[in-house]
Order: structure tokens, then sequence, then C-alpha cells
């Protein structure tokens, strides 16, 4: 079956065997129905088509070889910096034809599990505030590249996916072809990638409104503008320095605590006073976003989202305050609640709904659920019946989430006039 | 329109001691396609993400037209960025594709489509305006992309290698497109390439840098013809120029048992720098295959012909008998010599063959500046 004329170059981390029997002697365009992945695609100026490998779902893009291996670099730099953005593979050059014809390289990265396109977000249904989080997502994405040197010259939704993250969603980048990393971004750099990414929002969500998957009324422009003011508000409050007089020291800690509010930790703050010391200048230089994540990761092992951590870490408190351990050591307190509560709830979904949403995002609808079944029945329901009533009532007509599949044949084809709408109501029980 | 104008621009990038671009001084003429190029970490994309304002100029100023823009933000700098984001909407027109920045920025409906309108008809898109990216060809969706930029109806257009994400033909047919396209809109345009035949088929004028330094402007002729130094001789033209520093005796230039007659005036310019050596370079097309034992000839032994049809190329070493082979490299390496041959007579592999450079073809540069000799 393989083509005698190639002589594959494959360049990866860790080089999965199962990539040689992928179907590389044909042009990306024509592979076969039964290699792909049915996943809703955004748009591309590249081919990109989604494969099955070794159980698992990869993302192949057909780009020219040097732009190939430069975006593999890029995006394993990204990781390295934990910058969320999709995982490189690898390159894979030197396809041919059987006829001898020279194939363009590609460009392959692991298919971010649970993820959503925009396009599979807005849909005719779309709730205003799906946009604003999903616009919220993409702020926190931009500042955490800019604040990581990261410039991306073409930030748009079709290049970003979209997690579940608790209520919220959680941005990551897809596509980092135009961009670049540097020592600092200048005031430029980020005022431009902040032009490119309303322009470009504005266009996809007007293109929605053309195609009828998004409601007239609905202000594309004030979408995008948003976009500008969310990122600019985030970046102040990260960045900005601060003053106040010399009694007020107490506004340090207040701007820490602020800094972790918005999910991020302050490695490093610039602290400087006057030379009379009366008043005291502020400025946090280092700061890493995933502050609860980290606390929770450290207390259970669990490694989810940011806002998915703040939400189960309110519920560890909780369990904490209802079986009066305040005075314990915390660490055993969450050992006990990771094996009491959270492992019994996400294991009582049956094996074969597992795959509609990520355990913890899960675990997030069953506390929604718990607060629902109480308010009606004015008592506490227990998490076992919660998750009875759940699993009966709402997660069968969830959608599967994991990698969306099994999608109509019409999305296999490039220009996606269908695309698998994910009806937002449902979101809440 | 507008002309655009470094001022001794200079970019210092923080943590480092070395300009990435250094003082540079550059006016680019209102309507002219002007192509930076040079090798890769030469300055030329720092100078023209200088130019659209995504990176901060340390010293020195930049103008469009008579306005200084040194801190003016991008998006207020009246520039379009072409091509860095080209994929199209699928459920919009073609017309709706083309005039949606415009539509954002609230400009009215009949201007829009007026604008559009004109745009359509320079790309020959106007037949197409009402249908979808899906029904256009390639070639098609490409203009679409650029009447993006178009319709804008910016000062400046800025392209930063906009065809390297281009297969081999479709990057020789879009580069032919871009040219003509920018002398029909006479738009003034600033290009960056690392490659020189880019560069030369593109630009009315050619400005070559080299660590952060520019090392000559001119017309694609004038850096052809007269190279300033070195540096640009080797740059400009394909295949590559022959280079190579001979020692000078007698009013010559010994090039091993050959020599070359320099005039009077060449070696009143010669310095102590020099070391009574002299930097001469010829084209591959500058020299004639001669008859064996013709005084002052050098023998070539012929490593590989490149046939092309319309022009035949020998790539050869340079014998124990040119005294100074280590001394010479061309585009095929060191101690190697590119000679255009008559593709009607060519040599086999193998063989060798006499060579003498054409009387006034030969370019003479400062052994010790590199810089070019009158």
């Amino acid at each position: 079956m393989s083509p005698h004329r190639q002589r594959l170059q494959i360049t990866a981390a860790t080089p999965d065997p199962a990539l040689l029997d992928l179907p590389w002697h044909i042009p990306l365009e024509e592979w076969p129905a039964e290699t792909l992945a049915a996943l809703p695609r955004g748009i591309s100026r590249h081919i990109v088509r989604f494969a099955r490998l070794s159980g698992r779902v990869i993302a192949i893009k057909e780009i020219g070889e040097t732009v190939a291996y430069r975006e593999y670099e890029l995006l394993r730099q990204l990781r390295r910096l934990d910058v969320p953005s999709v995982e490189p593979v690898g390159v894979i050059t030197g396809r041919r034809s059987p006829e001898g014809e020279p194939l363009e390289a590609v460009l392959i990265t692991q298919h971010l599990q649970f993820s959503l396109p925009y396009r599979s977000l807005f849909s005719q249904s779309l709730r205003p505030d799906t946009a604003t989080r999903l616009i919220d997502a993409l702020a926190v994405l931009l500042v955490r590249l800019h604040l990581a040197g990261f410039y991306w010259g073409d930030v748009s939704l079709s290049n970003t996916l979209f997690r579940r993250d608790a209520e919220t969603f959680a941005a990551y980048l897809v596509d980092a072809e135009t961009g670049d990393l540097h020592e600092r971004l200048t005031d430029g750099q980020r005022e431009y990638d902040l032009e490119v990414a309303r322009v470009n929002i504005i266009g996809e969500l007007m293109d929605l409104q053309a195609g009828e998957f998004l409601e007239e009324d609905v202000d594309a422009v004030a979408i995008g503008n948003a976009l500008a003011e969310r990122y600019r508000e985030l970046w102040r409050a990260l960045t900005e320095v601060e003053s106040f007089g010399y009694g007020e020291r107490w506004r340090v800690q207040a701007r820490i605590d602020r800094l972790n509010d918005l999910g991020f930790d302050v490695g490093e703050l610039d602290i400087t006073s006057d030379l009379d010391g009366t008043s005291v200048r502020i400025q946090p230089k280092v700061v890493e976003s995933g502050h609860h994540s980290r606390r929770l990761m450290r207390l259970t092992g669990l490694d989810v989202g940011e806002n998915q951590a703040r939400r189960l870490l309110n519920d560890l408190d909780e369990y904490r305050a209802a079986t009066d351990r305040q005075a314990e050591d915390e660490s055993f307190v969450a050992h006990d609640w990771l094996t009491e509560v959270f492992e019994p709830a996400v294991r009582s979904i049956p094996r074969e709904l597992r795959g509609k949403l990520e355990p913890a995002q899960i675990f997030h609808e069953l506390l929604d659920h718990r607060w629902y079944l109480s308010q009606q029945q004015h008592r506490d329901v227990p998490l076992n019946e919660v998750a009875k009533s759940y699993v009966k009532h709402i997660l069968p007509s969830r959608p599967d989430e994991q990698s969306i599949l099994g999608i109509q044949p019409g999305d296999l084809r490039d220009q996606t006039d269908t695309f698998p709408a994910i009806d937002d109501d449902q979101l809440i029980g | 329109m507008a002309t655009v104008t470094f001022d001794h621009a200079t970019r210092v990038y923080p943590g480092t001691e070395r300009p990435a671009v250094d003082a540079l001084n550059l006016h680019i003429e209102d309507g002219e396609f002007l192509v930076l190029v040079g090798p890769s970490g030469c300055g030329k994309s720092t100078s023209l993400r200088m130019l659209a304002g995504l990176e901060d100029v340390n010293a020195g100023r930049i103008l469009i037209g008579d306005r200084d823009v040194t801190d003016v933000q991008p998006k207020d700098r009246d520039i379009a960025m072409v091509f860095q984001n080209y994929a199209l909407y699928p459920h919009m027109t073609v017309a709706d594709n083309m005039g949606f920045a415009l539509k954002i920025a609230g400009t009215p409906k009949a201007e829009i489509r007026q604008r559009v309108e004109e745009a359509a008809k320079i790309l020959d898109l106007t037949e197409y305006l009402d249908r979808k990216p899906k029904a256009l060809s390639g070639g098609q969706r490409q203009r679409v992309a650029m009447g993006r930029a178009i319709v804008r109806q910016p000062q400046v257009f800025l392209m930063d290698e906009p065809l390297s994400n281009l297969d081999a033909k479709l990057r020789v047919q879009t580069r032919t497109q871009i040219a003509s396209l920018q002398r029909r809109l006479g738009v003034t345009t600033v290009y960056v390439t690392h490659d020189q035949t880019e560069a030369l088929t593109m630009g009315d004028r050619i400005a070559v840098l080299k660590d952060g330094l520019l090392q000559q402007v001119g017309t694609p002729r004038e850096m052809y013809d007269t190279p300033a130094n070195v540096f640009v001789a080797g740059f400009i033209g394909s295949p590559a120029m022959n280079i190579g520093t001979f020692p000078v005796l007698d009013g010559y230039a010994n090039l091993g048992r050959s020599r070359v007659p320099l005039s009077r005036e060449v070696l009143g310019q010669l310095t102590e720098d020099d070391k009574n050596h002299i930097t001469l370079g010829f084209r591959p097309e500058s020299v004639d295959v001669v008859p064996a034992g013709t005084p002052d000839a050098v023998p070539v032994i012929v490593n590989i012909v490149e046939e092309l049809g319309s022009d035949a190329f020998v790539y050869g070493s340079l014998t124990n008998e040119f005294g100074g082979a280590a001394q010479v490299h061309s585009g095929a390496g060191d101690a190697q010599v590119i000679v255009r041959v008559d593709p009607r007579q060519v040599p086999g592999k193998g063989e060798t063959v006499a060579i003498k450079i054409r009387p006034g073809e030969q370019h003479l540069f400062h052994a010790g500046s590199g810089e070019r000799l009158a």
C-alpha cells in the first residue's frame, strides 16, 4: 500500500509509529472519509483535517515546510511557557504522490479533548451571555499570551478553541503561524493584536449572521469592542502601578487578593517607597494565572480548569465546614473530600455517558443541579440523589463533547454549511 | 498617497547591545514599490514593523508624508498590512468580504459599495461580487483578500514575506500579480523578502540590509551593475557573482598565473588597509571561454553543467595553477566558480576549460573595507 517514492521525514518529540500508517501520499483534501474524524472546523486559509490515531484525534494542517517547522517550534515554546495552546505532535515533510509529485508539508497537533470551536457555540439560540463569556475567555488568553511575550498577529475566534470551565469558558490558542515570541511586547504590538482581534471577531460574527447561524440583531461590532475593553481592564489590573500613602500598606495585600480573585498568582511584586517615606508604589512584575487550579492540584492532584477549580475548592470548603474540621490540616481534609465526595459522584456517571463532559465539568453541573433540586424541594438534597436525577434527566440530552464526532456528513467538507449546534439553554438543568 | 521617511531610525531590543536596525536613513517616494531585502537577522522585518508601529523606535523618527508617526498607534497610521490574515468568510458575498472592515468603521453604505466596485474592477472581480468565496478559484480568492486592503485606501501597503506560504508555482504567479497591481494602484508599498530574485523582479528600488545596517539602495539595475560593496555584490544576482581577493603586483591583480590589469585610477585609490590586495568579482556571464593556452586565461575543471535551455552554467573548480584558488568563492562554494557558457557548446564533466574575464566587466573592491573602487 505504501508509496515507494516517498521519503518521509518525521520530526516529533515522541513519534508515534502509527503516524506512518496515514495516507501521506494523498493530498489532505482527498483523504478518504474513513481516515477522518468528523469535527467542526473553523475558517482556515489552509487545508485542515482531523484524523484518528492510536485512539486519539489529531489535527493535520498542510502548510509550507519552513512555516510548519516554525509553528511547531513556537507551539512547543508556548507549552513550556504554560500558555493554553494546542499540543504540537510533529512535522512531516518529504511527502510525494505515487506519481512522484511533491506534496505540502504538514503540521500535526493533538486535538484538544472536550474543546469546542466557536462556530458550534454560537448558534441561533445564542444567549447574550455566551458571547460575553467567550469574549472574556479570549481576553484572558490574549493577556496571558502578551504577558508571556507572544505577539499573535492573527487573533480570531477561528484560531481559538474553547473549553467549558465551570460556568465560564477557557480559551486555547490553536494557530501560531503568524506569531512571534519576544522578550517583552511593545505597546504597538499589543494594540495591533487587539485591533486585529476586534476586526476578525466582528467579521466572523457577521459571517455567522450572513449564514443565518446567528440572529441579525446581535450587535457584532459591540461584541468585538467588548474584547478590547475586557482586555484593557485585565491588563491594567495585572500590570498597573498603584501609589498610596505609607499608612495604607494594607493595600499591598488587597492588590494580591484582587489578583488572586482574577485567578492570578503574584510571583514578584515591585514595592518602592519615596525618599521621605510618605508614599509607596507597587507594581506586579510577574503574574501567573491558574491560582485556583494550582491550589486544587496541590491539595488533590486534580488537574482542571481555573474556574472548575474555584468551584471544586468552594465545595471542599463547604465540606470542611459541614464536617467541622476547620482546625485540621487542609490536605488531609482534601484527601477525604476527594475519596468521599468527588470520586463517588463522578463514578456514579454510567460509562457510556462519560464522553459528554469532562469529570470536573460534570461535578460542576452536579453542584448546579443540587442547588436546583434543593431549591425545588426545600431541603438539602444529598449528592448521590442529585447524581441519580442528573444522570436520568440532564446528561443524556447533552451532546457528546469529548470530541464532537459522528456529525452530519456535510461537515466533512471544508465550507461547513452545517455544524453541530450545542444548545446552550441546556447548560443549567 | 504618501512618501515614507526613515530618519536615523534605530531599534535596540531590550537586553541587547547591537541595534537590530542602526540609524536607518531611507526615503521612499510617493507611489514607489520599495523592497527591503537581506539575509535573516539583517533588520528588514524589524524596519517594516517599526514603520507599522509594532516595534518601538529607540532613536530617530519615521514619517509618513510630512507626519511624524514615531509615536502613533498602528491603527492610526493609515497603513495596511497585506496578507496577514486572508481567510475568507464562507457565508459572506465577495463584496461583503471586501467591504466589511469599512462597515465596522461606520463608512456609509453607498460609499462602501462604490469603493468595493472600484477595487473589484482593478482586481477583475466585478462579475463575482455577489457570489460566495466557495465559487472562486484559488487565485481569485487571493485577489479578494487583496481587495480587503485596497478598499481601505491606506497611504502605504506593508508586506512581510507575503509569498513564503505559497508553493513555487503560485509564488511566481502571485509575484507578478502583486507587482502589476501595485503599479495600477500607485500606492506606496514597502515589501520585505529574503529572496533577491523576488526583490529584483518586483521592486522599483531595492534596499539591501545586513546586520541592521543599510548597505545600498538603488534600482535593480544599479544594484546588479554597480554593487556598492562586496556583500551586495555577492547577495544580488543568481547565480551569485564569483568573488576573490588577490595580491596586486606591478599594476595587475594576480590571479595565479593569469593577471588582470588595473587602471592607474584604481591603483591610486588603494589604501594601507588593503595591504596591497584587491577584491575582484565577475559575474557568470562576464567571461568568455577561450582556447587553451590563451595568455592570462584561467583554467577551470568542469564539475557540473546546469543546462537551462536558453543558458548553460558550468560549476567548476579552480586548478592549482590558479594561485588564489582558496580565496575565491561563489554561489557554488569556496574555490569554485560559476561560468555561463554557450548552451550549444557545452563542455563535458571533468574537462578543463580556459576562461577570461571580459575587459571592463570586473567589479573591484577594497580588500580591507570591501567598499567598491570607482
